[in-house]
């Protein structure tokens, strides 16, 4: 049949065909659309594929950002009157409450792993350390964003403190809280940074916000600050570092609570 | 592609108008409009799902639940159950049913947006996130490819671009009026984008789009690192949330109206074009 051919009404023509046609794709797409997507969220494939982007992402980001740019410093008038705490706001065990009542003098932060020198460190030990101050932006997943003050020991100091051995890759983060309760302790928190982002000049393990102490609702004795990805990064409680070749032993398997739980490991949007 | 010449006998009096098929729609604009409506409508349901996790929008370079918000989805409980409150600065209304608590498993739960409305259904941040980012990165690159596209077969010129003729205020004001009445192009004219049409696409296409890339792309730490001049541009991250959410709205509003002038002006010839590129117009000189 010739498309072109003038239209005329009566017989059959290529118009009505393509009309039945489409109006059982527009009908199929409809009906696909309303039932089909709780489905395809569901569907393996789909969700490998899906997942595919979080690498371009990440492999996007490190090459825009392969000068290693600092993310924004912001002045003292621009500090959120309320930083909201968020996760955990004190871990509910009978070590820290100890701790606590301490007032932290007991701490240690322990580094192992593929260390040479492995470090057991109070936190006075960790304030004799270099000491760094910033003004940033805390980003959550959730869409809310708080700017508070920082200061805290660059993560690179204390890495070089313990002395990296061949083969680290990944810097993990073991904290003191458990976000989900459970009997075999997979709801404690736990996050992996690589040593890109653990060596970066704002990277910190922080023990003080606002001019003073870490507060105990936002991680105290100390917290890791990096600033360039979203608060689920930003672990609170730290008590151990752990420098290793891989995270796919830890947890459940993906490098973080939350990562565990479908978030991204590369958090930088 | 081809055009049709007319028959060389016009069709009688007392027959429809006759119609010819001409070549409206080129492939890449076939294509990438296709990709682009999935795009759209996958990118609209994640990203409320991603609104619901915070369902309030601020100014400024920070904002979280103590500081004031422009924009708020509550949901409130009381002895009655939950109620859907939408606070827009000073105003109030209850969205009870649709925003702030909508039914789910059978019952009013507290919710933005509502279960119809999200990728997935139910709350789930870290899924929607995962559809979201993976179909702006389908958007960024179908959007790139018809920008080269349009460039190179000079579509954006030929096609998109108006005359100085048709900016004239005399021409648009008899267009908006043409418009109202319902009484759309016929012949000659109907081979081409009216003045209202050409500006409603490059608004959505080449302003709202390009927006909604850059005011997402502010929402990320990492990028925020790299080119701090987004958050001066837009004023901050929680200002890029709320102007992505402004965009998103008008590029709805765009897609109602869309949808309107599509059914209103010829829902199948209109479909048919888009599909395969070919357009049916009253043939030149045929009576109104």
């Amino acid at each position: 049949m010739n498309p072109n051919a003038p239209f005329r009404k009566g017989a059959t023509t290529p118009f009505q065909a393509r009309r039945r046609w489409l109006t059982a794709l527009a009908a199929g797409a409809g009906a696909a659309a309303l039932a089909g997507c709780d489905r395809l969220v569901h569907d393996e494939r789909v969700d490998a594929t899906l997942r595919s982007a979080e690498k371009l992402t990440f492999a996007s980001q490190r090459l825009l950002l392969a000068q290693q740019p600092l993310a924004r410093e912001y002045g003292e008038r621009d500090l959120s009157p309320v930083f909201r705490s968020n996760g955990s706001s004190r871990p509910e065990t009978a070590e820290y409450d100890a701790l606590l009542r301490s007032n932290f003098a007991d701490y240690r932060l322990r580094v192992d792993g593929l260390v040479e020198r492995p470090q057991s460190l109070s936190l006075a030990a960790l304030k004799a350390l270099r000491t760094r101050v910033q003004i940033t932006r805390h980003d959550c997943v959730e869409g809310w964003s708080a700017i508070g003050k920082w200061q805290g020991v660059p993560l690179a100091q204390v890495l070089d403190l313990a002395g990296l051995r061949p083969g680290a890759r990944y810097v993990i983060f073991h904290c003191a809280d458990e976000l989900v309760k459970t009997a075999d302790g997979s709801g404690r928190y736990y996050e992996s940074i690589d040593l890109l982002d653990a060596y970066h000049p704002q990277t910190l393990l922080a023990y003080g916000m606002n001019g003073k102490d870490l507060p105990v609702a936002h991680g105290a004795p100390l917290r890791l600050r990096i600033e360039r990805q979203l608060g689920y990064k930003q672990a609170k409680y730290v008590t151990r570092i752990e420098v290793a070749d891989a995270f796919a032993q830890l947890g459940g398997g993906k490098g973080g609570f939350w990562e565990d739980r479908g978030y991204e490991w590369y958090a930088g949007i | 592609m081809t055009t049709t010449k007319l028959p060389a006998t016009a069709a009688p009096a007392p027959q429809p108008a006759p119609r010819r098929l001409v070549h409206r729609h080129g492939v890449l604009v076939r294509v990438t409009h296709w990709i682009n409506a999935l795009c759209f409508a996958l990118l609209l349901m994640s990203g409320a799902q991603i609104f619901n996790a915070h369902p309030r929008l601020y100014w400024g370079q920070y904002g979280a639940d103590f500081d004031h918000a422009w924009l708020a989805v509550d949901s409130l409980h009381d002895r009655k159950g939950w109620h859907g409150v939408v606070r827009l600065g000073p105003l109030q209304f209850d969205t009870t049913g649709v925003l702030g608590a909508s039914t789910e498993n059978g019952a009013l739960a507290p919710r933005g947006f509502p279960a119809w409305l999200t990728i997935p259904s139910y709350q789930d941040l870290a899924t929607g996130r995962r559809w979201h980012l993976a179909f702006a990165w389908l958007l960024a690159v179908n959007g790139a490819v018809y920008l080269i596209g349009a460039l190179v077969t000079r579509h954006l010129r030929r096609d998109l671009l108006p005359t100085r003729a048709e900016l004239a205020p005399a021409h648009l004001l008899r267009e908006v009026v043409d418009h109202a009445r319902l009484r759309f192009p016929k012949g000659a004219a109907a081979r081409h984008y009216n003045a209202l049409q050409k500006l409603a696409y490059l608004g959505a296409g080449f302003v709202l789009l390009p927006l909604m890339v850059l005011t997402g792309l502010t929402m990320s730490p990492g990028l925020d690192s790299g080119f701090p001049i987004l958050l001066d541009v837009f004023g901050g991250r929680p200002s890029a949330r709320s102007l992505h959410f402004i965009c998103a709205s008008l590029l709805v509003a765009f897609v109602v109206v869309h949808l309107a002038m599509v059914l209103l002006s010829g829902v199948w010839n209109n479909l048919r074009s888009m599909i395969t590129g070919r357009y049916a117009i009253e043939a030149e000189g045929s009576a109104q």
